[in-house]
């Protein structure tokens, strides 16, 4: 609680005692009025004074100029008909105030709960002077410099790990729990949390640029791209309040005036005039502007928390409309990396083939060289290893403990006359020969990710009308890739600017309201993240270029995030649709049952303030977000048995 | 073009809306965007002035609109 909502607290305390002491007073005429005067001025002196100021300024038609006509106004009814009843101006003015500090420290609240989520921002860096540590501001901390991360301790600035081991929680950035085990040489982003050892970090970026820095900005600079319910919501309170105000002056005139001229001797003015004072009460459009930033704030803040940052409150409405999806398939379906995936034919045991393939490739600093040896899975000690002989084109020869190893392709068996079997898998095919024998064959393919089928799955089944995979791979290899992760299209082939054509030809093909989403690594898909209606750059760990051309960033790169995304948006966007409604419906509903004399002005007093907080709770709603659950996706398919 | 952000206080979303208004509408602002839920209120100056004195007449457009805001000008 700040000072201004003690301050308030402490008014309305003395008010509320104030007129309960003075139902017991028993005074009467002008003093009676002047003791409830003093209430009303304890309670509501600053909307007063804000009303003046607004009337100065040329800025009638605000909620404390409102106020101050209501209250005064059954003040004057009351003075007029003589009936002493004062509580009721002053009960509004005392509720007003109860329910503008009530969302005053809601919102705090919220705001500052939220604001702690997303607060990864490191306070200090240690550096080590005198062989002591220093706290010292990550601002102050120059490129190049070794700081000393404790366990328990944030990773304040990106940099490289010179001496330690030990595991980083992650979670703050990627939303994955499992932690991630780093030693010398390893690269360490700021933000993670170091859970078991001391590491000495060699910065290698400034604060400002540290990935910390990137995501804060990123967060905080969401405002900035507003919804259209947003923008729908702020035309909507400009025009709402000055018509709900001309429907008060019309509803406490025009009847009246309608009842004199038919000749009614009572046209009975305060009866209307007190029902165009709950319009005034209604018109106040807090509940509406508060709720639904307020959902997008806490929808955007658990989505980071899970490691989906979304870069405003409009891709999160396009994400939620999006049906369709294109996919870069390396790095986003596909690990991106090359690993043994087979051995066929062998001749010998698949460890000994394996031995003899990675001893003699292990010269070459080929992607393949490196996944030969890490399926071998032991280091290679070169002096087994005599005469390497590369042929270019081709592939290697060499003497491997006395025998004679010859890997590559099938020209390379060709040019040496041995018969092999040819391979039907998609991938590199590695033949491996023997001392003159054909040995058998290594598969060396890109390796789908863990959970790129249940992610395909789990979009279908949440209403994706279509996925599309687009890839600069061969037509063969895209089409396998495709089939087994269970994507609708694949266009194979393509180069960069092929596949902004592809996005365009998709985009033509939809309807309006059906988004279409591009999935990729963020590495040389900028123009297509850009071309497509929502541009998503996955594992996007410490990379500034995706994070930079994406509209949402998926920190961690498991695929299945991107339905989370989906799920997650689409939920937020309920419940800002539920709170438009809701908010909506109940002022027209108190403000026509005002208006026919069914309303008094305590349903008012509800439809401002009771409404709010009902919208804020709700909102509130969108800090925890729908994950898709893996279990349900791993139902397999039964084949049933044909029994005809 | 020069972006910097300020520190606000300010109570209600609608006057917070109205502040953004306020503020765009001030000579030498190209952009604003007040986000209520954090507080403050980014503003890009437009090329030739000075952000100082543009500020000091952005805060006078805010008063205008919201008496009770308050703009946190380093």
């Amino acid at each position: 609680m700040n000072d201004k909502q003690k301050r308030m607290l402490w008014r309305i305390g003395i008010t509320a005692v104030w007129l309960m002491a003075l139902q017991f007073i028993p005074v009467q005429g002008w003093l009676h009025l002047a003791l409830y005067l003093v209430a009303y001025g304890i309670i509501g002196y600053d909307i007063l004074r804000k009303a003046g100021k607004g009337i100065v300024n040329g800025r009638i038609f605000d909620e404390n100029f409102l106020m101050t006509i209501a209250t005064l106004g059954a003040f004057a009814l009351a003075i007029y008909e003589q009936s002493g009843d004062y509580l009721e101006g002053i009960a509004v003015m005392l509720f007003y105030q109860i329910g503008e500090w009530f969302q005053s420290y809601a919102v705090g609240r919220s705001r500052k709960n939220i604001g702690a989520l997303m607060d990864i921002r490191p306070d200090y860096a240690n550096i080590e002077r005198d062989g002591k540590l220093e706290k010292v501001d990550p601002d102050d901390v120059a490129l190049g410099t070794t700081i000393v991360v404790q366990p328990g301790e944030r990773v304040p600035l990106d940099g490289v790990v010179l001496r330690g081991t030990s595991s980083l929680n992650t979670s703050a950035l990627t939303g994955e729990s499992l932690p991630r085990d780093v030693q010398q040489g390893d690269e360490v982003i700021s933000g993670c949390i170091n859970m078991t050892g001391v590491l000495y970090v060699k910065t290698t970026k400034e604060s400002e640029e540290s990935t910390v820095s990137k995501i804060l900005e990123l967060v905080e600079d969401s405002s900035s791209h507003k919804s259209q319910s947003e923008n729908f919501i702020t035309k909507f309170a400009k025009v709402y309040t000055p018509a709900v105000c001309l429907g008060a002056l019309a509803l406490a005139i025009i009847p009246p005036a309608i009842q004199l001229m038919y000749g009614h001797a009572d046209p009975q003015w305060e009866n209307w005039i007190y029902r165009a004072l709950i319009f005034l009460v209604i018109s106040c459009p807090c509940a509406l502007v508060i709720s639904i930033p307020l959902s997008f704030f806490a929808g955007i803040g658990g989505a980071s928390r899970e490691g989906i940052l979304i870069k405003g409150s409009n891709y999160m409405e396009t994400l939620a409309q999006t049906r369709y999806i294109a996919f870069d398939k390396t790095g986003t379906l596909t690990k991106g990396n090359f690993e043994v995936n087979g051995v066929h034919h062998n001749q010998m045991e698949k460890e000994e083939l394996l031995a003899y393939a990675a001893m003699a490739e292990c010269a070459s600093s080929h992607p393949i060289s490196k996944s030969l040896q890490q399926a071998y899975g032991k280091p290679i000690d070169r002096n087994r290893v005599r005469n390497i002989h590369e042929i270019s084109g081709h592939g290697v020869k060499a003497a491997v403990d006395g025998h004679i190893v010859a890997v590559g392709n099938d020209k390379l068996m060709k040019q040496m006359k041995i018969s092999y079997v040819p391979c039907h898998s998609m991938g590199t095919i590695l033949h491996v020969a023997v001392d003159g024998r054909y040995a058998g064959h290594i598969v060396i393919s890109d390796v789908i990710k863990p959970h790129a089928r249940q992610a395909i799955a789990a979009l279908k089944r949440n209403g994706i009308k279509q996925t599309v995979m687009l890839t600069g791979d061969t037509r063969r290899a895209a089409e396998n890739i495709a089939k087994d992760v269970g994507v609708d299209q694949v266009y194979s082939e393509l180069l960069p600017a092929d596949k902004v054509n592809k996005v365009e030809q998709l985009l033509a093909r939809k309807g309006e309201k059906e988004k279409l989403a591009f999935v990729g690594d963020g590495i040389n898909d900028a123009p297509v993240l850009t071309r497509a209606d929502i541009g998503i750059a996955m594992g996007a760990m410490g990379s500034d270029a995706a994070i930079e051309a994406a509209d949402v960033v998926l920190m961690d790169d498991d695929p299945l995030q991107i339905a989370n995304a989906i799920l997650l948006s689409r939920k937020c966007l309920r419940i800002v649709y539920e709170n438009i409604v809701f908010a909506l419906g109940i002022k027209f509903l108190c403000l026509g049952l005002g208006a026919v004399g069914i309303a008094n002005m305590w349903f008012a007093i509800f439809a401002d303030v009771g409404v709010m907080i009902l919208a804020i709770l709700n909102a509130i709603r969108a800090l925890y977000p729908p994950s898709v659950s893996i279990k349900k996706d791993s139902r397999k398919m039964v084949l049933q048995p044909q029994s005809e | 073009m020069k972006k910097k952000t300020y520190k606000i206080d300010v109570d209600c979303a609608n006057c917070a809306n109205l502040m953004e208004d306020a503020a765009r509408k001030t000579e030498g602002v190209a952009e604003a965007t007040v986000n209520f839920m954090l507080q403050k209120m980014i503003i890009k100056f437009e090329e030739n002035y000075d952000p100082e004195q543009v500020m000091q007449q952005v805060v006078k457009d805010c008063k205008k609109v919201e008496p009770d805001c308050e703009i946190h000008v380093k």
